[in-house]
């Protein structure tokens, strides 16, 4: 439930946090040599602005009050110099801290999405494909401006506002004082802007990610909102969402539109102040008309960066915002941990045994209880019982998709959370009920971009479950393009395509999950031959509904309600007269009606 | 800028309020353009060595000047920003409505990841346009017209030479902002491209980990990340030159003051406060030209976008738009006939459907069977209209389906699909999905057909359970039979199943079945089906085969027909046979 909560998007804690920052700083470590760069060149940099209101004293005050024409054309020369100087390496430290930027993003990223793959279905479960989407992609892009120039330009503005208040103390510091009065007043401002914006910013957010959820759920599922006619009603409810939406961005103009104004103002008010003090020391010859021209240009510049400083507190806001999100997931642990050392089977059999195995998918709502049974080599075992019985959680706990809550489940032996993960799904092929394809070719589909797997083992495969068939009337044949989850083939070609993607994996024990239910008797009994040369020396789990498909099988295992109420072979169940039984009649019982 | 005219029509929607926010605007940049002036009087009057109560009357108004701006200011942001949200949301509302109403072939060409994008990334994009860009750009052009005034009135040399460098700032600033936008545009290629892997993957993931595909998959992904990483940086590279060359040609105005106007304060042509002016106006300036170099961008950003944006817009419903709709039809009958229909997904796939030419009456129940891939789905998908018969006609009651209202149609219709989608909404409203207001009564009785009853006891808020996306927690079954609860809680005079008790149990397809027959009473149904026991009691048996009726007749019939069904038929009576041998 907790997980449920944290990725809601709601509402959290501070929005700087030094935790938070101190982890994402950590990203920016492998780039050193970058930030000592960057820091060298700010350093640089910083100081050539706030040296030209200097030089314009000196012109003022040395050149012109003194009427020497070779003074003022040597101070501009230098005033020239400094601005090309600046010009060239603002353009080096820009490319460098985009390009540090970039790649720690691109680490990032790679990262997260690594660690998304490695997480237990448990996580998929629970949480909307297109958050998770979200997260690799739009909230690893707000950590860019971050990197590439929010902590350099926290640098550069630090840097310059340290080398304008040298400048301003070294002319005069009683002006300097003065002028600076103004600053408590601006950090109050700023501070609470900065508060009501991350408010407002977090309730945005909240909303965009319920809008995304929306579109993204109702795209893949348009067609039975048009099949329902239900356009209209949808329509209502996406304004509603859409209009939280706007409302939450409305509320922080506001705040904006406050703010702005306020540091402008404040500006002003230092100006006033540089007019008034400065003017009475003028008057007085305590001060030169330059040193105010300087001030003056110096209140300008120094409060560019603290307005800005609310756009780079945006930045790291957004960051933040985007990095605790990001840090949740790489935080979840719902991972199936491999053994420390896992065991290594040497000869693998495909033995399979169930001990007292009891699982829930939920905490208390147990789908499968004191489950046990046991599969020797080579076997086929067909699990039946009614739909909901539990028959697919079993799959899934084999290939370890799942950890279970007691008991213990064996391969070969050997406790299944001792051997790694790959080692254990290598060895097991699964034939799920909804087919999923990849964008790519018909060919990618089957070896899924496997190196062991070569072509002609994908067309052997294809071959052998009979989709070879309909592969070679495609246009393309095995490079066929497959559109966005093969909307262009049909249920059973798909189904085809996964049985032969399963084969082409030669696994020593195979799993078929309800997969002979689709298509029809002809291709059936196709994939049924096939599947019959492939049960030698493998181990196989039948799960269908109907019983035809199980006939063959060397046990067969009947589940009710999260329990085995039966096991047997096919004549043994049927003489028990129990739930076998009754499956078993109904299925015939058409044809006993008709007097075949 | 063709595509961004699409949006005149929403700015005309909020005209009084953008107007007012442009009066706003030349408001606040007269009290900013006043400042400089006062800096020159009092700098002038210092000169002359006047009081200090001279000096202090000019801090005052210095302040006075700057409160009257920041109002306006404060007003700009609250008409000119709030509208563009407010354009934002009418154009993302207006996008959705048209979405929703696109047929089945645009979903089919479109990913749900590219949607999603031009959904938000793009109308962000548009947004900056209308609010930001539109703002600034007013500004910026008022500002730069009422400076340039003053400054020609306090000195036209001097303005003559600080501009010279402002015409090559536009030409530079034109040409990086084109190179920018291109590469932008490719970025926005990959970013695209990175969404729509992710989302593939995730979607995916169990087959990605049955497989132990997941090393392939960062794979891939870390290249698709690498490219983007590229991309990005051939941006930059161009970009990088921005902010550097915009401030080296507005500090060389600057020296120009301060060397020739220097100058001329030691000719005594010129006063130091009126430097002063200069120097402050073309602080003034700064902020302008950068901010048209940003606009532009921004509006080729938002240009680029919109003209993506506009691409959904023009996907015309041709299924809709092109017929001529009777109005008069209110009802639905239920009698169906197909009559030489023929369909292809595209001009250039091959015949789906061939000359097909089929009667349903009114009440009666039609199974279709036939081989994978032999146009079931396609043939059904042609009643609500999904897709368009590519010749033919199809006729309901009569009349031909491109004549019918597209709502009477489709709620005349409950169609079970092959792959049920279900939302992550609780169990009552996705069975209720098609009502217009829920009816306890009618819930109750289309789960008690559909023997969703049982699993309602194991479910513990009962009705109000919530389905995880995508209804991952219920079993295949579960969800087939609650999408059948769907179709069926709309009271259909049609009903379409296709293929929708694959993943239910024979035992409870057969209660499902028994319990239709009485529900069907009156009302026509299809029902497609690979199993011979659900097809067999239907009124009429369809074999399709590649496209084409193979066959047709009742169970009885067709077994005597000896053709394609008998032989699915004896296949699957041999199976049993063999299996009872054994």
């Amino acid at each position: 439930m907790s997980k449920d909560k944290r990725d809601s998007d709601d509402i959290k804690g501070k929005a700087y946090d030094s935790k938070l920052m101190k982890r994402l700083l950590g990203y920016v470590k492998p780039y050193k040599g970058y930030v000592i760069l960057a820091i060298l060149l700010n350093i640089l940099v910083a100081g050539l602005g706030p040296l030209r209101p200097y030089l314009t004293k000196l012109a003022i005050d040395d050149a012109i009050a003194n009427s020497d024409y070779n003074e003022l054309l040597n101070i501009s020369l230098l005033l020239v110099g400094s601005l090309i100087l600046q010009a060239g390496i603002q353009y080096v430290l820009t490319y460098y801290t985009q390009l540090m930027g970039q790649k720690i993003i691109y680490d990032l990223r790679v990262k997260l999405f690594s660690h998304i793959q490695k997480l237990s279905l448990k996580y998929f479960d629970k949480t909307p494909i297109g958050k998770i989407v979200t997260r690799v992609t739009n909230d690893v892009e707000a950590l860019n401006e971050l990197f590439s120039s929010g902590i350099v330009m926290v640098f550069s503005d630090v840097f310059q506002i340290v080398w304008i208040f040298g400048f301003m103390f070294f002319m005069s510091w009683e002006l300097a004082l003065i002028t600076l009065s103004v600053l408590p007043v601006l950090f109050y401002a700023t501070f609470l802007f900065r508060k009501k914006v991350r408010d407002a910013y977090r309730q945005e957010r909240k909303f965009l990610s319920r809008l995304n959820s929306y579109m993204q759920e109702h795209i893949t599922g348009i067609n039975v909102v048009q099949v329902f006619s239900k356009e209209k009603d949808e329509f209502k409810k996406f304004i509603g969402i859409n209009s939280d939406y706007r409302n939450s961005l409305m509320r922080s103009v506001y705040y904006y539109a406050t703010f702005y104004p306020v540091v402008e103002i404040l500006s002003s008010i230092s100006i006033a102040l540089i007019i008034w003090y400065g003017g009475g020391s003028i008057i007085q010859s305590a001060m030169t008309i330059g040193v105010l021209f300087a001030f003056i240009q110096y209140t300008e510049m120094f409060f560019r960066p603290i307005r800005d400083l609310s756009e780079k507190y945006n930045i790291m806001q957004t960051a933040m915002a985007a990095s605790e999100r990001i840090f949740d997931v790489l935080d979840d642990d719902t991972i199936i941990e491999n053994p420390e050392v896992p065991k290594s089977i040497e000869h693998y059999t495909g033995k399979v045994e169930f001990k007292d195995v009891t699982f829930a998918y939920n905490s208390d709502e147990y789908v499968l209880k004191n489950i046990s049974f046991e599969i020797n080599p080579g076997e086929t075992v067909a699990i039946v019982g009614a739909t909901g019985a539990g028959k697919t959680s079993i799959i899934s706990l084999l290939t370890r998709f799942y950890d279970i809550q007691k008991g213990e489940i064996l391969v070969d032996g050997i406790n299944i959370k001792e051997l790694s993960k790959d080692e254990l799904r290598k060895r097991i092929s699964v034939v799920l009920q909804d087919v999923f394809l990849f964008s790519g070719d018909i060919q990618s589909n089957i070896g899924l971009n496997s190196e062991e797997i070569t072509y002609d083992k994908i067309v052997e495969s294809a071959k052998i479950v009979g989709a070879d068939r309909f592969i070679q009337q495609l246009p393309n044949k095995y490079n066929e393009e497959v559109k966005e989850k093969g909307a262009t083939l049909s249920v059973g070609q798909k189904q085809l395509i996964s049985f032969a993607r399963a084969l082409a994996f030669n696994p020593q024990i195979l799993i078929l999950d309800e997969a002979t239910s689709s298509i029809d008797t002809e291709t059936e009994i196709l994939i049924k031959q096939a599947i019959e040369k492939l049960l030698v020396g493998r181990t196989s789990i039948v799960i269908a509904h109907r019983l035809s498909t199980i006939q063959n099988a060397d046990k067969i295992i009947v589940m009710h309600k999260g329990e085995i109420r039966e096991i047997g072979t096919h004549q043994n169940l049927l003489a028990k007269k129990g739930i076998y039984y009754k499956l078993y009649q109904l299925q015939y019982k058409e044809q006993e009606l008709s007097g075949v | 800028m063709k595509s961004l005219k699409k949006l005149n029509k929403y700015f005309f929607r909020y005209k009084f309020k953008i107007i007012l926010g442009i009066i706003f605007i030349l408001f606040s940049n007269a009290a900013q353009v006043y400042i400089p002036i006062l800096l020159k009087d009092s700098i002038d009057a210092l000169k002359e060595n006047i009081s200090l109560d001279l000096i202090i009357k000019y801090a005052i108004l210095i302040v006075a000047v700057a409160i009257v701006g920041g109002v306006f200011r404060f007003l700009i942001r609250t008409t000119i920003i709030i509208v563009s949200r407010k354009i934002e949301f009418d154009l993302r509302s207006d996008l959705w409505e048209h979405i929703q109403k696109l047929p089945t072939k645009f979903f089919q060409n479109n990913s749900t990841g590219n949607l999603m994008a031009h959904a938000t990334n793009d109308i962000s994009a548009v947004r900056m346009y209308i609010g930001p860009a539109v703002m600034y750009s007013i500004d910026t052009v008022s500002k730069f017209i009422i400076v340039i005034v003053i400054m020609i009135s306090l000195n036209p040399m001097l303005t003559l030479y600080t501009l010279i460098p402002l015409p090559l700032l536009s030409y530079f600033v034109y040409k990086l902002s084109k190179k920018i936008h291109t590469r932008f545009t490719l970025i926005q290629e990959k970013f695209s491209e990175l969404t729509t892997k992710a989302q593939e993957s995730f979607s995916g993931i169990r087959v990605v980990k049955s497989y132990v595909r997941e090393e392939n998959e960062i794979k891939h992904f870390t290249k698709l990340s690498n490219d983007y990483l590229l991309r990005n940086m051939e941006k930059v590279k161009i970009q990088a030159w921005f902010m550097p060359m915009l401030f080296m040609i507005t500090g060389i105005s600057v020296i120009i003051v301060v060397w020739i106007g220097g100058s001329m304060v030691i000719e005594k042509t010129m006063t130091l406060g009126e430097i002063m002016a200069f120097v402050a106006y073309l602080g003034l300036l700064i902020w302008p030209v950068i901010a048209f170099g940003w606009v532009l961008n921004i509006i080729q950003q938002a240009e680029a976008s919109m003209k993506r944006l506009m691409k959904i817009f023009s996907e015309k419903d041709d299924i809709y738009e092109s017929s001529e709709i009777n109005d008069s039809i209110a009802q639905i009958d239920g009698k169906i006939e197909f009559k030489n229909v023929s369909f292809k997904y595209g001009q250039n796939n091959n015949e789906v459907l061939k000359n097909i030419s089929l009667e349903i009456n009114k009440g009666e129940t039609v199974a279709i069977i036939g081989h994978t891939g032999s146009g079931k789905t396609s043939l059904i998908n042609l009643i609500p209209r999904l897709f368009d018969t590519t010749s033919g006609e199809l006729l309901i009651d009569g009349n031909n389906v491109k004549e019918i209202p597209k709502e009477v149609l489709r709620k005349n219709i409950g169609l079970v699909a092959q792959e049920t989608f279900l939302f992550s909404d609780t169990l009552l409203n996705n069975i209720g999905y098609g009502l217009e207001v829920i009816d306890n009564k009618v819930i109750e009785n289309v789960a008690e057909i559909s023997q969703l009853k049982k699993d309602l006891d194991s479910f513990k808020a009962g009705y109000e359970t919530i389905l995880g996306e995508r209804g991952i927690t219920l079993s295949g079954g579960q969800k087939q039979r609650t999408s059948l609860a769907r179709a069926l809680a709309i009271n259909p005079k049609i009903l379409i199943l296709d293929d929708s008790f694959s993943a239910v149990d024979t035992n409870t397809e057969e209660e499902i079945l028994t319990k239709l027959k009485e529900f069907m009473q009156n009302r026509t149904s299809i029902i497609i089906s690979h199993r011979i026991s659900t097809v067999k009691n239907a009124d009429k048996i369809i074999v399709l085969e590649n496209g084409v009726i193979a066959e047709q007749g009742t169970h009885d019939e067709l077994v005597e027909l000896n053709g394609i069904y008998a032989d699915l038929f004896t296949k699957q009576l041999l199976e049993e046979e063999l299996k009872e041998i054994e």
